[in-house]
């Protein structure tokens, strides 16, 4: 029963973090596609975005194994 | 060596439950030698192996540097070129020659430790026992404050980094803690955990793979089509966990950089 709690508590940790991950790729595809000479500047913020999000869903895994 | 609890519940169609339960024991492992802190087990072998040989590709490889370089030599040259230019010139400026070395071997040495996750007899990332990230990111710490410490001295770096400047007064009861908080606790934090928890993730989806084809696959009449689509999807995962590998290394040391230009530039 609790590792069925854990893994409840893991999808709800990824919930928030899936749809900003969509949002800040979708965005940093759109603004690569608009300006292909800011490609490399643009990857390189998307990645720091991509890491600072991914964080977030990372400590819900963390947590579903911790608590 | 022992069983892990994972399989043998599997193997022996006995209670699942509480088997997932001690996770440490798909990490942990017994000592060949009981030295206190300093005892041996798989994980600290594995990382001895791996460090050697990141060493050994990059002695061989610059040992009798050539003009025109051979392969090995080409493509290291390729991994501190791309360091280089990608990540220090162009996140930290002109100033992040100097942090070329360090940038390199962190990221080839997170390459190397993470790639033990899908080597075949080895299996483990070391990266998937928190020591590990936790020294990196402690050194990535030591090195941004004290490169904030040398180019803008000790007290403009902790002015600068709890007061940003530019703000209105009244948000510094609000901003000053945040900032601290997070420069100073969060950042080495997320790094440590960043990771740890994706090695840790991806050496759980590799272990219930295998589990999958190791148990389902000789079992009739209906289990072994499980077996045969964990068979598939194991190439397919291998590829993913090698993906998030070398992704891992490259972000891990692409954030120290960030922190360490952060250091180097005042934020305005």
């Amino acid at each position: 029963m609790d590792n069925l709690g854990n893994g409840l508590v893991y999808g709800l940790a990824t919930l928030g973090p899936g749809i900003g991950l969509g949002i800040l790729i979708g965005k940093s595809v759109e603004a690569m596609a608009r300006q292909p000479e800011a490609a490399g500047m643009v990857r390189t913020t998307m990645f720091i975005g991509i890491a600072v999000v991914e964080a977030l869903a990372l400590l819900g895994f963390v947590l579903a194994f911790a608590i | 060596m022992r069983t892990l609890p994972v399989l043998a519940a599997a193997e022996w169609g006995g209670e699942f439950e509480g088997a997932l339960e001690p996770i440490n024991s798909l990490f942990r492992f017994p000592y060949f030698a009981d030295w206190g802190v300093f005892s041996i087990n798989r994980t600290i072998l594995i990382a001895w192996f791996m460090t050697l040989v990141a060493g050994a590709v990059f002695l061989v490889a610059f040992r009798n540097p050539q003009i025109v370089p051979g392969k090995l030599q080409a493509a290291a040259e390729g991994i501190v070129e791309f360091v280089r230019n990608e990540i220090a010139i162009a996140i930290i400026g002109p100033k992040g020659t100097r942090f070329v070395p360090l940038l390199v071997t962190m990221m080839v040495t997170i390459f190397f430790l993470n790639l033990a996750k899908i080597t075949p007899f080895m299996m483990l990332p070391p990266t998937g026992r928190i020591a590990w990230p936790l020294f990196f990111a402690l050194i990535a710490w030591v090195v941004y404050v004290g490169v904030g410490i040398k180019e803008q001295g000790l007290a403009h770096y902790f002015k600068e980094l709890a007061f940003p400047p530019g703000v209105p007064k009244v948000l510094y009861v609000i901003l000053t803690p945040i900032e601290i908080i997070s420069n100073l606790v969060l950042r080495p934090f997320t790094l440590m955990v960043r990771l740890f928890a994706n090695m840790v993730a991806g050496h759980i989806l590799i272990v219930i793979t295998l589990v999958t084809i190791h148990v389902f696959l000789p079992s009739f009449p209906v289990g072994w089509m499980l077996g045969v689509f964990g068979l598939v999807a194991s190439p397919l995962v291998f590829g993913f966990e090698l993906l998030i590998i070398t992704l891992q290394a490259y972000i891990f040391t692409m954030l120290t950089a960030v922190y360490i230009a952060s250091s180097v530039e005042p934020a305005h």
